[in-house]
């Protein structure tokens, strides 16, 4: 057998962003063993990259907002394909788990009479985010981390995981390896929680790091779990655009939160001139109506700047498109104007906003005190995943749990601003509950020797001499970004789609050619020739179910079929591999909504 | 294309040497840009921490020009580039490869400081009640990215090799985070003077001016805690005082 070292936890948490840590510290507290790996060091998840800030409930600044509104607009929002379970959950939870994180250290921003403040965001009816300026999602991993290193936790940084075993059927363990020497790792598990984060990777534009190569959903999928709303990909409308080496990274929605408007070339401000049916009646029609939202008039409705993410970057796509787009292809976001109207505006900017400050200035050379940005869509979150049981987020197999961004559920069609690290929290720790209770009840299971074996040679294969038409990694990865940007993007078309998942084919093959230059030591060559299966994968899940929706919902635009289709308002779209190890794509119905909770989506339209 | 030459430090713990590597070099390139570029077209195994290329994850420490720097937030625009830039691991850490070193030592100093521990509750709710103004003093803290720049430069550790007995410059803004906390009820300053090093500290504030988070290490986060820990030390009748006063009025919130 292969030289690997082994490891026993009686759970096993693979990511260590915020769904990870706060999995991880719920498990170690339910007194199981518990096992945390992750890619990179601790701490530098996704989730420190966090910027606005963390939807809860707390009616801290607006005393009409409960668990009832937040409920209704992440529904309105996800278009109603969200798992409503989820959803309820979700805002009834959340409240309670940011006051824990306050509770282990958190320092949020403060009210007047010094509770915690919140923040308006796009979708979101009431100022909803708790935050610190704009780095919450710092705020947050620094809490979970500082306070779940003292829970007994064992943490294996900078090891990846790059197989799951199953034994009859529910999960076994996984096999890793070291980025420092390359050595192997097996993992033996009563349970596994994913919380391997995003996808965005699989795309040229994105604010995503090199971590985010859509891992965990491959995982799943290749030990048999069930994916769904593949096709739902959210591209955040505002990421930078200029200089080139910088285009993607993300500028918060906060800016258009605290009075950051979006214009055009010709200085207008363009969304007003598409306002979506279902939002118009909660949307100002006025530029001074929507500038009295962001200032914190109650009786103000919000500026269109702030519809939900899907809508304000396809209206960005439709002015670059129609020619009145900026100089290096975005449009304009400006929060310098809000100096007409308030005599400490650089101040306030600086106070609310300082990572941009600080990164449009160190990047850009541009003061957004004095200057408008430039800014475009950039690849940003995956709101399909995992498939998971609402309560327990267990996946179709047994043992193996899911949480954050890798699962799937919460968001439906579009996932709002700041409902993202609030759902790390609330079914991190959910995850983490359940799969202590579920390990408690079982053994470890065997582990085939030859199927470790197996995938420690797979692993090893780029190190083989070349074969004829061997290449290097990167540029496979290149490739396959660059196709999935243009072949299935903001706006698609089922002929380009195909094309893409003729693409995707070929790319396989290149893929199974990659050789490697140098040795097991640190070799980012070897890790992104690993990485490509993965993404490779979940291009494939995306692009076959964005075929199967024939309707533009939410974060999903087809050309060739631009409106909404009630039918297909009925189902989710679950991928799965299938007895001989095809892609399946299937249409699953949605169930019934609860009468009570029907009403508050009723009572909040 | 104007181009430049990168001179990157290529090894492993058992020793190594730079190599030169050009690259072509276009508008608003960052110096991590160069590095990765080289390493996906030169140098496939070339080892490189980042996460964000935004600055706000800390992972892409390094010594550009012989300057503790993110790489991610240094602008080639800023550097003479007549001259091949040099790019090397951090000094005070032991190397791993190329420009990955072991800052694992890091992650075992946070461990032995004592953990946060609030005050009862203020409300019958269980939450409590800060003002702003007490919040943003530690807010200044905690806005650490955890990048090592500080550790890296602090002639404690890098020339004295301190690691043992001295805690460096993040781990004192971590404890002033926490001493200086609203909430915090945990006394902290026994070990600062004797398992943490803070003498060892002659404020030469290098730390402070390598800081990518502008985080003024010396004068807001040691000076503070070292005046606690003289009080104490040296004159036990004040100690009950300077503590109240550097928790900031714990207590008397809002
Ligand atoms: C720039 C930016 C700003 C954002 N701002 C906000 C905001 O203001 N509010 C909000 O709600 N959301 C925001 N989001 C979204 C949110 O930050 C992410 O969705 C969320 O942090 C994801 O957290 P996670 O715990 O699921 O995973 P992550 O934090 O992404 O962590 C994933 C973990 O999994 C590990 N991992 C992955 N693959 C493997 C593998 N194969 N083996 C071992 N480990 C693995 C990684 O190393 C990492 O530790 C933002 C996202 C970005 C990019
Ligand atoms: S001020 Fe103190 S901690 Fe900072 S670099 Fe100098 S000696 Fe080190
Ligand atoms: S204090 Fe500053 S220099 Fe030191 S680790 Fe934190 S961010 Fe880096
Ligand atoms: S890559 Fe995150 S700080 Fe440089």
């Amino acid at each position: 057998m292969a030289e690997v070292q082994t490891h026993e936890h009686d759970v096993l948490i693979i990511g260590a962003g915020g769904a990870g840590l706060r999995a991880a510290i719920a498990a170690s507290a339910a007194k199981v063993s518990v096992g945390l790996v992750c890619k990179s060091l601790l701490g530098k998840a996704h989730t420190v990259m966090a910027e606005g800030g963390i939807a809860a409930a707390l009616a801290n600044v607006d005393e009409r907002d409960s668990w009832g509104v937040h409920f209704a607009d992440t529904m309105r929002g996800g278009q109603y394909l969200n798992d409503w379970r989820m959803a309820e959950f979700h805002a009834k939870e959340a409240p309670a788990c940011v006051r824990e994180l306050e509770a282990w250290g958190a320092l949020f921003d403060r009210t007047q009479d010094g509770r915690i403040l919140q923040r308006n965001f796009g979708g979101h009816r009431y100022p909803r985010l708790a935050h610190v300026g704009d780095r919450t999602g710092l705020e947050m991993i620094r809490t979970l981390q500082d306070y779940g290193i003292h829970q007994g936790i064992d943490v294996h940084m900078e090891r990846t995981v790059i197989a799951l075993f199953t034994d009859a059927d529910r999960i076994a363990g996984a096999l890793a390896y070291d980025r420092e020497r390359g050595f192997f790792h097996l993992f033996r598990a009563k349970a596994v929680v994913l919380a391997t984060g995003g996808i965005g990777r699989a795309y040229r534009i994105t604010s995503n790091s090199w971590e985010y190569t859509g891992d965990g959903l491959a995982l799943a999928y290749e030990a048999g779990a069930e994916l769904m709303d593949m096709e739902f990909v959210q591209f955040h409308p505002t990421g930078m655009v200029w200089p080139p080496s910088v285009q993607g990274i993300l500028v918060t929605e906060g800016v258009r939160g605290e009075g950051g408007v979006l214009l055009n070339k010709n200085g207008r401000r363009f969304m007003f001139d598409d306002i979506p049916e279902n939002y118009r009646a909660q949307t100002a029609d006025n530029e001074e109506e929507g500038w009295r939202y962001t200032q914190g008039d109650r009786n103000a409705r919000r500026p269109p700047d702030l519809l939900t993410r899907d809508h304000v970057a396809r209206c960005i796509v439709r002015e670059i498109k129609e020619g009145r787009g900026s100089p290096h292809g975005g449009v304009y976001l400006d929060i310098a104007w809000i100096r007409k109207r308030i005599p400490d505006a650089e101040e306030r900017i600086k106070k609310k906003l300082p990572s941009m400050y600080h990164q449009f200035k160190q990047l850009a050379d541009i003061d957004i005190t004095r200057e408008p940005m430039e800014v475009g869509p950039t690849t940003h979150y995956m709101m399909g995943g995992i498939r998971v049981d609402p309560e327990t987020q267990m996946s179709t197999v047994p043992g193996l749990f899911a949480a954050g961004e890798c699962a799937a559920g919460l968001h439906g069609a579009n996932r709002l601003g700041g409902n993202s690290l609030s759902d790390l929290l609330v079914f991190g720790k959910r995850a983490g509950d359940f799969a202590a209770r579920f390990a408690r009840e079982r053994t470890l299971g065997p582990l085939a020797a030859d199927r470790i074996d197996a995938g420690v040679r797979r692993a090893l294969e780029p190190f083989q001499p070349a074969a004829p038409e061997a290449e290097g990694p990167y540029a496979v990865q290149e490739e396959l970004q660059a196709m999935m940007q243009d072949l299935v993007g903001i706006v698609r078309h089922e002929e380009e789609m195909r094309r893409a998942q003729e693409a995707i084919g070929k790319l396989k093959e290149r893929a199974a050619r990659v050789r490697v230059a140098g040795n097991r030591h640190f070799n980012p060559g070897w890790h992104t020739a690993l990485d490509l299966p993965s993404l490779l994968t979940v291009s494939e899940a995306i692009t076959r179910s964005a075929l199967e929706r024939q309707e533009s919902r939410g974060a999903h635009f087809r050309e060739d079929h631009p409106s909404k289709d009630p039918e297909a308002g009925r189902f989710n779209l679950i991928v799965r591999q299938d007895g001989a190890g095809s892609m399946r794509v299937e249409r699953r119905p949605i169930p019934e909504m609860r009468p009570d909770l029907k009403k508050i989506v009723e009572e909040n339209g | 294309m104007p181009g430049a030459t990168f001179r990157i430090w290529r090894g492993d713990a058992a020793g190594g040497a730079f190599a030169d590597y050009s690259t072509e070099v276009t508008e608003g390139m960052v110096v991590l840009d160069a590095v990765l570029r080289i390493q996906a077209a030169q140098a496939g195994d070339l080892a490189v921490r980042w996460n964000c290329k935004a600055g706000r994850c800390g992972s892409c420490s390094a010594e550009v020009n012989g300057r503790p720097r993110l790489m991610c937030m240094t602008r080639l625009s800023e550097l003479p580039l007549e001259q091949p830039v040099t790019v090397e691991p951090m000094r005070a850490f032991p190397r791993i490869k190329d420009l990955a070193c072991d800052v694992g030592w890091n992650y075992e100093v946070k461990k032995r400081i004592r953990p946060f521990k609030p005050r009862p509750p203020d409300a019958p709710d269980g939450t409590w009640r800060m003002a702003q103004a007490d919040v943003e003093r530690v807010q200044e803290f905690r806005k650490c990215i955890e990048c090592f720049l500080c550790q890296d430069v602090c002639h404690v550790l890098r020339e004295h090799a301190k690691h043992q007995e001295f805690i460096g410059p993040r781990y004192f803004v971590q404890v002033a985070a926490l001493e200086m906390h609203p909430l915090d009820a945990e006394d902290r300053l026994a070990e600062l003077g004797q398992t943490q090093g803070i003498g060892f500290c002659n404020i030469t504030k290098c730390c402070t001016r390598v800081c990518p988070e502008n985080i003024t290490i010396t004068d807001n986060a040691i000076i503070p805690l070292k005046e606690r820990w003289i009080d104490r030390h040296y004159d036990p009748i004040r100690r009950f005082l300077g503590w109240l006063r550097l928790k900031g009025g714990a207590g008397s919130g809002p």
